[in-house]
């Protein structure tokens, strides 16, 4: 299966390397960067790459390469999952998952891989069950290490691996017990020149945080369980009693985690909370162009659109902006070409908007296509679909916990193109 | 500091030393001092320590020995974990020379009481593989005892083991195919792909397909069979209606709650399963899962898109309710935007074309010029495959021919010449149009195209066509090579059908370029007879092109693996195999019955229905290396050989070579001509000829006919027939064509019309018929009705012909008294013409001169078929 695993950061050094097999060479890194320098952006880099004797496989997050070289035939997502897992936990571990943290964490690196993959076959991913055998490092860890010169290793074998409930750990003690949900709902869509929507869709996540003692046993049950469609659960959710009942049943990881994720069906119609109005023109022969964005708030139930982003690739033959925002501050990179507003919140009495000129290169032609753009945005206390939780229930444990249910909105991949 | 007595100094350095491992620098040196912390009390220490003697071990091997007794006290510990973690790490140690400790390691181990350490030696049975393979058999004994374990810890990786070891031994898995089944569920989720996957290529060889005709899923035989789970009466290999083996539906049922899984890789290993195995009706469930996937990472994505596009080309209907997750937006990578790409169109049918062209307009004015590109050749295949929307798309793409953009104008130049060669209807506007756009264009492919486009349908554009001509004789000496050949060519067409206009024009081109046209189009100087055939070489009808998806062909292998991915074969790729004809005994599946499973391998009559996937390619192999070194199989000569060499052999016998030069203008000019890469068969040894038609009956016009054993030119399914027409009577013959055929659904590529043959004279044509793989005649009008009837041996496209195998037999034969030990079996393989279905034969030669020929093949009747015809061959021989 997997082989080695090579990191390799923006500027193509390999800063860290680990085989599971036999060793592989650097050089077959080599090939990597061929491809790299053939594509134009880093995003575009194929993830599978053939060479003679290896395939590689990468896989990019947070601005570095993870690449696993791979000998046989191995289903491609197999290993592309478990680089992302990796992503993951290094995430979890680190709070970032950057070269510099990497680096400075490069023992604890090599004691979760070593962990994660015996002779390239995953072993302990679950994040639970790596926490208990390699401590996470934090501030107070790594000082009380160096004083007394203990180490994060666990001192205790995790049983984690061994009980009926792998995900979760035994024996887990808090003296508040807590479990919050946040539903999190974003909008995917595709808003034409004329205002109209192409396509739109809703997807959401369901993540908790439960810090329970002992064995609980949840159930949670939601108002309109019809409007989800198509949904993907943690492995603690039972299916059958899903199935049956539309009820999530579980016994809950201790911590973090992602308990469902799902499609909003499509026969629903998708309430689209803003609007754009926008007039980006270049005319032929003259080295200006006029942009004229306008924002404002539609189907939003009477919340507030909070933490507007509008981001926009300009074409290339623009050379600078020159725009005054109503409301927040906006960057134009002359080098990248990309021009980013932040709005803040949108008040509906008083529209925020960005007019101004924009300067093209002399002699260039007039470009051929307006760019996107893209807008990011947040609304607390709302679910767009309108999915509710109805009630949590826990057995198993005799205290009352204390619970809490959010939601949000937020915007996916929302592009107007113009 | 590792020689400190002080565990946090030791421990300090040896997190030095791994530091400098993960920088890829070398640590070997420090090799004494690391392994003597081995036995350390500290984990940590231990665990590092670890990680240092699994990287360097193989450099040291000496030393490494001295740490092997720890693992062995280790592995006696009370506790588990350390059992556990011992295994791991003496296993990954790769010292040939503790190969019997580790053996025996591993077998304690697979009888451990504890799944983990259990699962630690499942992992152990694949490393000692890699290192040594000479302990296979051992090794699939403490497999075999581990795949009956009933833990899901266990589960994932022995299957792992069984894979990487002996993953044809298909035979251990019957007894626990339905504990894997139900255990499947509460597996670790990458347990989980690797025993789907490979209950996938179980479930191929071991039920029949679900995908016959009428096949009709019975909704209460499922009740059945909650009933009768145990006793199963049913002989589901006798009923008429298809009824689904209750194990195949087990799986099936098992394996779709796993849809829902979060783990991207176990949903697609899911939907391949379905794919491969379910009925084509319940293959539909897997479609909103696999659009789900599409919300995750980019290289998900590429994947994910790799395979639906796979999916789409064979049902559209799975992913259309879902076309509106594949439009493209501005932010997605280069490769999944032509992804995307590439699924819309094959999900383009009449009623969904219009939203998708609309989208294609967006996507047509894209920054990202590469992909604008691919965008016009995506319009030009929904064209073609939806005649409705052709002239909208001609227009469209005529539109953009005004783009500022010289890809996307080229690249419409490009797909426009296509769409108009597959509709050669009144176009002439937009041949005129481009013709104006000619001297803007600097891309050589488009200028080449436009150039041809004037010539082909230079009738229709009478003024025009002599213009450009005239200006490209001026700046004919800085054009590239491609743009020149058109050129000449253009002069050529325009002189037979327009002469007047472009004489004075020719001879400056034809003096500068190539001797042949000279040779045809001017009359008088050598051949005159050539001459009136020149407008037909010239000026031919072109078979239209054909724009198909690439993603066509990927469909051979097994969806969600590498060499899908990659379209090319990876290393240690399993091939699934086609389902039985005849589901082998489900009983084997039973746990109390214990039987001897029998090996389809070892079978060794002769048989029409057994077609083994395994052996088949070890046959190929073999033919394929003797092919070589025969020096029989040579490159299809119409294809790969330089156009220089081919216009002399084409001088020397234009009449019989007519058609290839009608191709070969395509050939040049069309780089997505579809190149057919079969070994063809060497056309040595004697040509046997039929009689098609006598000259008695024929009224004077005789016909014999003899099969050319060469890939037919028309398309790769027919069977090439060469013709050879005489007028043996005293006056001429004209107007020689075919008329009607039967049966109706026969495919006949007819030749030409020959419109005279004067007496004594005699003219080769040739025919493509699409025989079906059949052995039916093909009968049609000819002035007089006749028929051709195949022989069998033609209809495959031999690695050897007959001919090579029978002269191979007859040198065999002498010598095979003196060296029967040498190597006394032949295997051959080929395909049938039209479905592609192996066959393959084998002899075996055995003592006084009998032999033992074995068939497989799909085709039955086939089979019987070539038996007889060898074995005559074999006994004249």
């Amino acid at each position: 299966m997997i082989h080695s695993l090579f990191l390799i950061n923006a500027s193509g050094d390999i800063f860290l390397e680990k085989h599971w097999k036999s060793v592989v060479s650097r050089s077959v890194c080599d090939y990597f960067f061929e491809a790299q320098e053939r594509a134009t952006e880093p995003e575009n880099v194929p993830p599978v790459i053939p060479t003679p004797h290896h395939y590689l496989i990468s896989v990019l997050r947070h601005r570095i390469y993870f690449v696993a070289v791979i000998q046989s035939e191995v289903p491609p997502l197999f290993v592309i999952e478990f680089l992302h897992r990796v992503v993951d936990t290094f995430q979890d571990y680190f709070g970032v998952c950057t070269e510099a943290a990497i680096k400075d964490n490069v023992v604890v690196v090599y004691e979760l891989l070593e962990e994660m993959l015996d002779n390239g076959f995953p072993l302990a991913t679950e994040s639970n069950i790596l926490k208990e055998l390699i401590k996470p490092p934090t501030i107070l860890r790594t000082m009380v290490n160096t004083i007394t010169g203990s180490t994060n290793v666990g001192e205790q074998l995790p049983t984690g691996q061994l009980s009926v409930v792998p995900w979760r750990r035994t024996g887990v003690k808090y003296t508040n017990n807590e479990a919050y949900f946040d539903v999190v709902e974003e909008i995917d869509a595709i808003i034409d020149k004329s205002g109209s929507t192409i396509t739109a869709e809703i997807q959401g996540v369901i993540d908790a945080c439960v810090k329970l003692t002992g064995m609980p046993d949840l159930t949670l049950s939601f108002m309109n369980p019809r409007l989800l469609d198509d949904v993907s659960f943690h492995p603690c959710v039972r299916f059958k009693r899903w199935e049956a009942e539309r009820i999530l049943s579980f016994i809950p990881p201790d911590g973090n985690f992602r308990l469902l994720s799902y499609h909003v069906s499509s026969q629903n119609l998708v309430a689209i909370p803003v609007y754009i109005k926008h007039n980006i023109t270049f005319r032929e022969g003259s080295s200006q162009g006029r942009f004229d964005l306008t924002l404002g708030p539609k189907q939003t139930m009477g919340k507030a659109v909070e933490s507007v982003l509008v981001s926009s690739q300009l074409p290339r033959g623009v050379l600078n902006a020159n725009l005054n925002p109503s409301q927040g501050t906006y960057t134009f990179d002359p080098v990248t070409k990309m021009l980013s507003w932040d709005v803040g919140k949108i008040n509906p009495q008083k529209l925020p908007s960005l007019k101004g000129t924009m300067s093209l290169q002399a002699g260039a032609s007039k470009p051929d296509e307006n760019p996107t753009i893209n807008i990011q945005l947040k609304i607390q206390q709302m679910a767009i679909s309108g999915l509710k939780v109805n009630r949590l229930d826990m057995y198993g444990e005799k205290y009352k916990p204390f619970k809490g249910i959010k939601y949000m909105t937020k915007a996916g991949k929302f592009q107007v193109r113009t | 500091m590792l020689e400190s007595n002080k565990d946090s100094l030791k421990l300090e350095a040896m997190k030095r030393v791994v530091g400098l491992i993960a920088k890829g620098k070398n640590a070997s040196e420090l090799f004494p001092a690391v392994v003597k912390n081995v036995a350390s009390k500290n984990i940590e220490l231990k665990k590092l320590v670890y990680v240092y003697l699994v990287r360097y071990a193989e450099e040291q091997q000496d030393l490494a020995l001295l740490s092997i007794s720890t693992f062995q006290r280790a592995l006696k510990d009370p506790n588990q974990f350390i059992r556990g973690s011992a295994l791991r790490v003496l296993s990954s140690i790769r010292v040939p020379i503790i190969v019997p400790i580790m053996m025996l390691a591993i077998k304690e181990a697979a009888a451990d009481l504890s799944p983990y350490v259990r699962k630690t030696s499942a992992h152990a049975i694949q490393k000692l593989y890699s290192m040594d393979p000479d302990q296979k058999e051992q090794l699939i004994e403490v497999i075999e005892k581990l795949l009956k374990d009933k833990s899901t810890l266990v589960a994932g990786s022995v299957v792992m083991a069984f894979e990487e070891v002996c993953p044809d031994r298909i035979d251990l898995i019957h007894k626990n195919y339905r504990k894997l089944c139900n255990l499947l569920v509460d597996v670790e989720e990458w347990g989980q792909v690797v025993i789907i996957s490979m209950l996938t290529r179980y479930a191929r060889t071991q039920f029949t397909s679900p995908w016959k005709e009428g096949a009709m899923f019975d909704e209460n035989n499922e009740k059945a069979f909650y009933d009768s789970d145990s006793e199963e009466k049913k002989d589901q290999t006798e009923a008429q209606p298809y009824i689904m083996d209750p194990d195949h539906r087990l799986l099936l049922r098992n394996t779709k709650p796993l849809l829902q899984s979060r783990n991207t890789a176990v949903v697609m290993s899911v939907a391949q399963l379905y794919w491969h195995l379910a009925p084509k009706h319940e293959v539909n469930i897997v479609t909103k899962s696999l659009v789900r996937l599409l919300r995750s990472h980019r290289e998900v994505q590429y994947i994910v898109l790799q395979n639906i596009a796979t999916m789409s080309i064979q049902r559209k209907g799975m992913f259309e309710p879902f076309m509106k997750s594949f439009y493209v937006r501005s932010t997605d990578a280069t490769h999944i935007k032509t992804l995307k790409l590439e699924i819309l169109t094959n999900l383009a049918n009449e009623a969904n074309i219009s939203t998708i062209l609309r989208e294609f307009q967006t996507y047509v004015k894209s920054q990202d010029k590469a992909f604008a590109a691919a965008t016009i050749q995506a319009i030009g295949r929904c064209a073609t495959n939806i005649s409705e929307v052709t002239d909208t798309c001609l227009n469209g793409l005529v539109l953009l021919l005004s783009n500022r953009d010289e890809t996307v104008v080229a690249e419409s130049v490009v797909v426009i010449k296509k769409l108009l060669q597959t509709q050669p209807t009144q176009h002439s506007e937009i041949i005129k149009h481009m013709a104006k756009l000619f001297d803007n264009i600097t891309v050589s492919m488009a200028r080449a195209s436009i150039l041809w486009l004037m010539g082909e349908y230079c009738e229709r554009v009478p003024k025009i066509a002599p213009d450009v001509l005239r200006k490209m004789a001026k700046t004919f000496t800085a054009e590239e090579d491609i743009v020149k050949l058109q050129t000449v060519n253009l002069a050529a067409k325009l002189y037979l059908t327009n002469s007047k206009q472009t004489k004075l024009l020719t001879h400056y081109d034809i003096r500068d370029r190539t001797r042949f046209i000279r040779q045809l189009i001017v009359p008088n100087e050598k051949s005159g007879a050539l001459n009136k055939y020149a407008r037909r070489i010239l000026l031919a009808p072109k078979p239209a092109p054909v724009l198909e998806s690439a993603f066509k062909d990927r469909d051979r292998y097994q969806l969600g693996t590498l060499s899908h991915s990659l379209n090319t074969k990876a290393t240690g790729y399993l091939e699934l195999s086609d389902w039985p004809a005849v589901a082998p005994d489900q009983s084997v599946r039973n746990v109390e019955v214990i039987e001897p499973v029998r090996n389809p391998d070892t079978l060794l009559i002769i048989s029409g229905s057994e077609s083994e996937e395994e052996s088949s390619e070890e046959s190929d192999k073999t033919s394929s290396d003797s092919g070589k070194s025969s020096s029989g199989s040579e490159k299809s000569s119409s294809e790969s050989e330089p156009e220089q060499k081919k216009k002399k052999k084409m001088t020397k016998a234009p009449q019989k070579k007519s058609k290839p030069t009608a191709n070969l203008c395509l050939l040049r000019f069309i780089p997505v001509f579809p190149m057919s890469l079969q070994v063809t068969t060497p056309s040595f040894g004697p040509v046997k000829t039929y009689e098609l038609l006598h000259h008695m009956t024929g009224k004077g016009l005789s016909a014999k006919y003899h099969f050319s054993r060469q890939p037919c030119l028309y398309q790769p399914s027919m069977v090439a027939v060469q013709v050879i027409l005489t007028n043996s009577s005293d006056h001429s013959l004209e107007e020689i064509h075919i008329g009607d055929r039967s049966p109706a659904s026969l495919n006949i590529h007819c030749f030409n019309t020959i419109e005279r043959l004067e007496p004594e004279a005699s003219v080769t044509v040739s025919m493509g018929i699409d025989f079906s793989d059949s052995t039916q005649a093909a009968n049609f009008q000819f002035q007089a009705s006749f028929f051709i009837r195949p022989s069998v041996v033609h209809l495959f496209h031999y690695t050897f012909s007959l001919t090579a195998l029978i002269l191979c037999l007859q040198i065999f034969i002498i010598t095979a008294p003196l060296r029967v030990s040498f190597s006394c079996v032949h295997l051959f393989a080929g395909r049938t013409v039209s479905s592609r279905a192996l066959v393959l034969v084998s002899l075996e030669l055995k003592e006084s001169s009998t032999a033992l020929l074995t068939i497989n093949t799909e085709k039955s009747v086939m089979a019987s078929m070539l038996l007889r015809d060898l074995k005559q061959a074999l006994a004249q021989a």
